[in-house]
């Protein structure tokens, strides 16, 4: 029972991590000058409507939670409902936090909620195909040892992942970058002013574009390294310790 | 012995600043200056010696050249003129070098090889410090003497057409400029373009007398592409067509002008091997020097080695050549070629008072200049020059006068190679043994410091420490003799000056007993946690496993923000990896507190499943991040499932917002100063608020935020207290309003500024009144033993006192600085750090890494340039050296010790324990000096790389001064700490 049920489980997870190749690998047959870094926000969308997808369909026909309550229309209408308005409260709050660590509060913010989307993706997504709209259950998931099933271990650890993958996505943020565009610049003149003692600002303006170029991109791609990582590591870790792991099935 | 972990903290730290301050001198160099400093007096030139009878020439030699134009080439590497590219590329020049009437030199650039140090070289003839740069703050300005203030004063018309650089060194000095930015860096045309379009009308005009050009495309060209390039030998072919128009030109002017004109071609440093510079590799530190005049006599030979000069050469050369006097820090010897031609008496007349003006530099800064060899021969050479002249004036054109002057001549120039060589000395590069012996104890002491950890954060905060046994007697005289024996080889071999080997024979010993002390204590502690660590392995592994999240991100964040110190990016925005920090620090406090209030007391908290270490740390470092969304959300939504014991209505909601309430003040208070170098320029509220049209809200803002610190800061003070805080609050307003800052609203800008000396010192009053007041609370906590709370009151308005003073010397945009400072504090303590019972450690750090936060919320970085000088102004009538530095040094750290200050009053008032305040004491000494022995290590490995200057070592002199903060922030926690444990 439980290998078939981590079988199945590498079986999601792998199709989750094709999603995100699939987002790669199929938007150049149909859009020109496609490629991530270049256009950056084209592909958060994609890659976020994929992974949607494919976990809509995962849910849909695996059934991890296997609710044996008889489902109707008129049931299923306000949870979907339930959720989506979840998922919109999730994005505008990610997007907060995202301000909070610095992000700029009225440029860019196009940029800045995609990512909040993107993350958001990675992480409420699975927990409302998994959980439902239920706080309860999400409370019980995230806290130490509420987990009941694989399905559930392996939300925390990818959701886990995912958010430390976006954490250290940031840190290399105040670095120059070996950048084309960068290239035009010279690092002497800035070196010697400040050497002078003078304020860099009040003797030329440094680009501006540095941020316009590349806020969102080394995050989403940790959050996209998180997710994939979490998604690898947690069947095997599951594995691993399969012995030790016993949910209280209720 | 046994020390109280607080204490023994203290002393480490105190060990650790004396070692700092060795290193510090080691890496940076005392310039050698000309006491006469820099004001300039005309001083009368030394008149030609003489024996018996009197000299008539006492004036300046008249100059050599009528005109000069110097052609500086950046990058220009010495091949690209004397090797096969110059053959190939500048067959003018090449033809000139070989067989037309010039001098040709390599002249030896030192590092930092980057323009601007170059430039003041060149001009100067000195070697540019670091320490000049932390003298003249502010000014980019060149004030030192040099060749073109000289020039200036002498009435000289000087041109400059180049770098933009050299605008900014002289800003005054040129009649006529045209400065090229270096910024873009793949533009390597329309740079040199822009110089070489003024160059016909210029030489046409002829209404000058030093022109100088400063050429960049050379050196862009190599930043982009490469030595390699083709680029560079058609770069070199426009170079040498640019240098045969301005040689034709100068001699067809030649003819009717009564003296001969000279150009010079120079570069201001080479390139290396990919084309960059700063370090110094052979290529980085060779350039060419050539003199082309007709004054020079025609070479017929094929000279294919140029000798080796340095570049401090050019600014005595060039001083002697247009007949001014020599700069007077220059430690170069003139290039004696430029003088063969000329009459015996002149040559030696231009050697004395090159040798003159070197051994007063040499007097004014080596105690010990009479056994100088160099000054030695000076002496007798000037004494065989006055009996030179002595027979030149009886007369006597024979074979004795030109045999002599021949001698004369060459213990000239021995004495002139001498004296360079012992000034050089000087200011020779890093001084490696003292660095060394700083780096050795600050090594030791972190060593000794890490290894007690287990010992000093135990209960009893108390450590052994084991500085008397036998054993290490033995292996701690054995060190002390090894390492005198050391010193005395270092000292006597030493080839250039070090800071170590001057200091008196007692004190280097006193040091390398320390030294060998502290190697025996770090062994012996070794040694104790080697026995222990084997006996109970098991508790050991036992408390690894109770790591809260919190403990894991203190720890992470420490390591991470050390690892980032290697990397001159994340050293110019270190405000970022704090910002963020402690972002991550609010956001893992807030999941603390959600889960106290909502789960309770969580029996899962207690029993964690085996699993959950399985998790790798950096893992498991940020579960709250997604605990966070989810328990705000059912926060809102559901009223409180579980939360019976806590205390509801609004305390809850208050403690519940309290995280994200900092989270936003954190926000807004980054915004208000943008700090750093990568977005520094862009807009933020600190500059709008300082812009003259926004004086009515800076002037709102500004009572408001004092009314606020009031209110914050009253509650803990007695009612006189309260009062003197009010009124030197009102004296802050009114000294802002003094000196024009704010708005007074019953009198509208028609008021003439003053200086606001009396309402500053009003406040300075009260400062002092209410510290006065709160020592002598302390005191009498400690006198009378019963009387509890008059502790913490003391202690508080001491805090106080130190909230007005900082409210008193910030900028009045700041002030929100303080208020949010104050209004975290107070939330924290009230619903994080007392409901959630964090110990001592932790709070401690917290509180670092708030103080260090702040500290760039004030507008601080790592640029030297951003400290607020004018805070040491405040209340001065003029600059008085020792409060202008103290009051400097407390507006620039005011962020970390309000902070600390708030660690004592927290932890002496809120916790029962008694040795919080040492545990705090040593976890502040711990965290303080981790950073910098590692930023030691960091720049020593460093130390030729390009940015060492301009970005590592600012950094380094803000970490000493860190240090010397932490040192006495921790030695006033052993006091206080002291005072408690004589009450009970």
């Amino acid at each position: 029972m439980k290998d078939t049920d981590i079988k199945r489980l590498s079986y999601a997870h792998l199709l989750c991590i094709f999603s995100i190749i699939l987002s790669i690998s199929i938007p150049p047959f149909f859009l020109e000058n496609f490629s991530i870094l270049e256009t950056h926000l084209t592909w958060l969308c994609i890659c976020s409507i994929f992974v949607t997808a494919v976990n809509l369909v995962l849910y849909l026909v695996m059934k991890p939670n296997a609710s044996s309550k008889r489902s109707s229309l008129s049931h299923k209408v306000p949870r979907f409902l339930k959720s989506c308005i979840y998922f919109l409260m999730s994005c505008f709050f990610f997007h907060v936090i995202f301000v909070l660590y610095g992000a700029p509060l009225i440029e860019l913010v196009l940029e800045t909620f995609l990512f909040a989307v993107i993350l958001s993706t990675f992480t409420t997504i699975p927990c409302l195909c998994l959980l439902g709209p239920n706080t309860k259950a999400w409370l019980r998931v995230f806290s130490r040892n509420g987990v009941t099933s694989i399905w559930e271990n392996s939300l925390q650890i990818t959701t886990i992942s995912s958010f430390v993958g976006t954490w250290l996505g940031a840190l290399p943020i105040p670095l120059d970058w070996e950048r084309p565009w960068q290239e035009v610049l010279v690092i002497e003149p800035r070196t010697l002013y400040m050497e002078a003692g003078a304020q860099p600002f009040d003797l030329h303006p440094l680009p501006r574009f540095f941020l316009t170029e590349v806020w969102p991109i080394s995050c989403t791609l940790g959050a996209t390294f998180g997710y994939v990582a979490g998604l690898i590591i947690s069947p095997l870790w599951i594995y691993w310790n399969r012995k030790q792991l016993t949910y209280k099935n209720n | 012995m046994r020390l109280g972990s607080g204490t023994f903290a203290a002393c480490c730290v105190a060990i650790e600043v004396l070692g700092v301050a060795v290193f510090l001198r080691g890496f940076f160099p005392v310039p050698i200056r000309s006491s006469s400093g820099t004001e300039h007096r005309a001083e009368p030139p030394a008149p030609e010696p003489s024996a018996g009878g009197s000299s008539n020439w006492t004036k300046l030699p008249p100059p050599l050249f009528g005109k000069v134009v110097i052609v500086l080439i950046d990058a220009l590497r010495d091949d690209f003129v004397f090797g096969s590219k110059g053959v190939k590329f500048m067959p003018y020049l090449t033809y000139l070098v070989e067989k037309g009437a010039s001098h040709s030199f390599v002249a030896e650039a030192k590092p930092p090889t980057v323009t601007m140090p170059r430039i003041k070289a060149l001009m100067t003839g000195s070697l540019p410090g670091f320490v000049d740069v932390v003298r003249n703050l502010n000014s980019p300005e060149l004030l030192e003497d040099n060749v073109l203030r000289q020039a200036k004063a002498a009435g000289k018309r000087i041109i400059f057409y180049g770098d933009e650089t050299w605008v900014k060194l002289f800003p005054k000095h040129f009649v006529e400029y045209d400065g090229t930015t270096s910024f873009f860096v793949s533009d390597y045309t329309e740079v040199d373009n822009n110089v070489t379009r003024h160059l016909d009308k210029v030489l046409e005009r002829g209404d000058w007398d030093v022109l100088i050009l400063h050429y960049l495309g050379l050196d862009h060209i190599g930043h982009v592409f490469g030595p390699d390039s083709p680029l560079i030998g058609r770069k070199l072919s426009e170079m040498d067509g640019v240098l045969m128009k301005i040689h034709t030109s100068l001699l067809s002017k030649e003819r009717g002008a009564q003296w001969p004109s000279v150009l010079v071609l120079c570069g201001d440093h080479g390139m290396s091997e990919t084309g960059s510079h700063g370090a110094s590799s052979v290529g980085e530190v060779s350039t060419p020097l050539v003199l082309i005049s007709s004054a020079f006599e025609r070479k017929t030979g094929d000279v294919r080695h140029p000798k080796h000069v340095q570049q401090t050469d050019l600014a005595a050369t060039l001083a002697i050549g247009l007949g001014l006097p020599i700069p007077k820090n220059n430690i170069g010897s003139f290039l004696f070629p430029i003088v063969e031609g000329r009459p015996m008496r002149e040559q030696l007349r231009f050697l004395h008072l090159n040798t003159v003006q070197l051994s007063r530099l040499l007097q004014e800064n080596v105690p010990l200049y009479e056994k100088d060899p160099g000054f030695e021969q000076f002496k007798m050479s000037e004494r065989l020059h006055g009996n030179w002249i002595k027979l030149y004036l009886e007369e006597s054109y024979s074979e004795v006068l030109s045999n002599l002057g021949a001698k004369v001549l060459r213990q000239y120039l021995g004495a002139l190679g001498n004296l360079h060589l012992s000034l050089s000395r000087q200011i020779a590069q890093f001084d490696a043994y003292s660095m060394a012996v700083g780096m050795v104890m600050v090594l030791e002491v972190l060593a000794l410091l890490l290894l007690s950890i287990p010992g000093a954060l135990c209960s009893k905060a108390e450590l052994e420490v084991p500085l008397l046994s036998p054993l290490f007697s033995l292996l701690f005289y054995l060190m002390f003799l090894a390492l005198s024996a050391v010193h005395v080889v270092v000292c006597t071999s030493a080839e250039s000056s070090c800071y170590f080997c001057s200091m008196p024979w007692l004190m280097a010993g006193g040091v390398m007993m320390l030294i060998s002390l502290l190697l025996c204590a770090v062994v012996s502690a070794l040694t104790k946690m080697s026995v222990t660590v084997k006996l109970p392995s098991k508790t050991s592994a036992h408390s690894s496993s109770r790591w809260s999240e919190l403990d894991l991100l203190i720890l992470s964040g420490t390591v991470g923000h050390v690892l980032s110190l290697g990397a001159s990016s994340f050293i110019e925005e270190e405000h970022q990896t704090w910002y963020f920090l402690i972002n991550t620090l609010c956001l893992a406090l807030c999941q603390e507190v959600y889960r106290n209030y909502f789960l309770g007391s969580d029996s899962g908290f207690q029993q964690a499943p085996p699993a959950e270490p399985g998790l790798d740390g950096a893992a498991s470092v940020l579960p709250f991040r997604d605990h966070g969304p989810s328990r705000l959300e059912c926060g809102r939504m559901h009223e409180a499932p579980s939360a019976l014991e806590m205390p509801r209505g609004c305390e809850k909601w208050m403690a519940l917002a309290s995280p994200w309430v900092v989270l936003t003040c954190c926000r807004l208070l980054r915004s208000l100063n943008q700090t750093g170098v990568q977005w520094a320029h862009r807009p933020d509220l600190g500059h709008w608020l300082t812009s003259s049209d926004h004086k009515a809200e800076l002037s709102v803002l500004a009572a408001f935020s004092l009314i606020v610190i009031f209110i914050l800061v009253q509650r803990g003070c007695s009612p006189i207290m309260k009062v003197a805080m009010a009124l030197g609050l009102v004296g802050v307003y009114c000294y802002r309003a003094a000196i024009g800052n704010v708005l007074l609203p019953w009198q509208q800008d028609n008021k003439a500024i003053s200086k606001g000396i009396i309402e500053a010192r009003f406040v300075y009053v009260f400062v002092l009144g209410i510290l006065f007041t709160g020592t002598k609370d302390l005191l009498k906590s400690q006198v009378i033993a019963t009387d509890f709370k008059t502790k913490p009151v003391g202690l508080w308005e001491i805090y106080s006192a130190l909230v007005l003073l900082a409210a008193l010397l910030f900028r009045p945009h700041n002030l929100p600085v303080l208020v949010f400072s104050l209004l975290i504090q107070t939330l924290m303590t009230k619903f994080i750090w007392k409901p959630l019972k964090h110990d001592a450690a932790e709070i401690t750090i917290m509180h670092y890494w708030f103080g260090q936060a702040f500290f760039y919320f004030q507008g601080n970085s790592n640029n030297i340039a951003t400290v607020d000088i004018s805070a040491g102004f405040i209340g001065l009538d003029s600059y008085v050296e020792v409060p202008a530095i103290l009051l400097t040094a407390f507006a620039a750290y005011a962020g970390p010790i309000l902070w600390a200050g708030h660690l004592v009053n927290y932890l002496s008032s809120e916790t029962s324990s008694s040795s919080a305040l040492s545990h705090a004491c040593f976890c502040y000494a711990l965290i303080g000096s981790i950073p910098v022995c590692a930023y030691i290590i960091l720049v020593t490995s460093l130390r030729y790389h390009l940015f060492i200057w301009s970005v590592f070592s600012p950094k380094l002199l803000y970490e000493g001064m860190r240090l010397f903060i932490t040192a006495a922030v921790c030695i006033f926690f052993i006091v206080m700490d002291q005072t408690k444990l004589t009450k009970s």
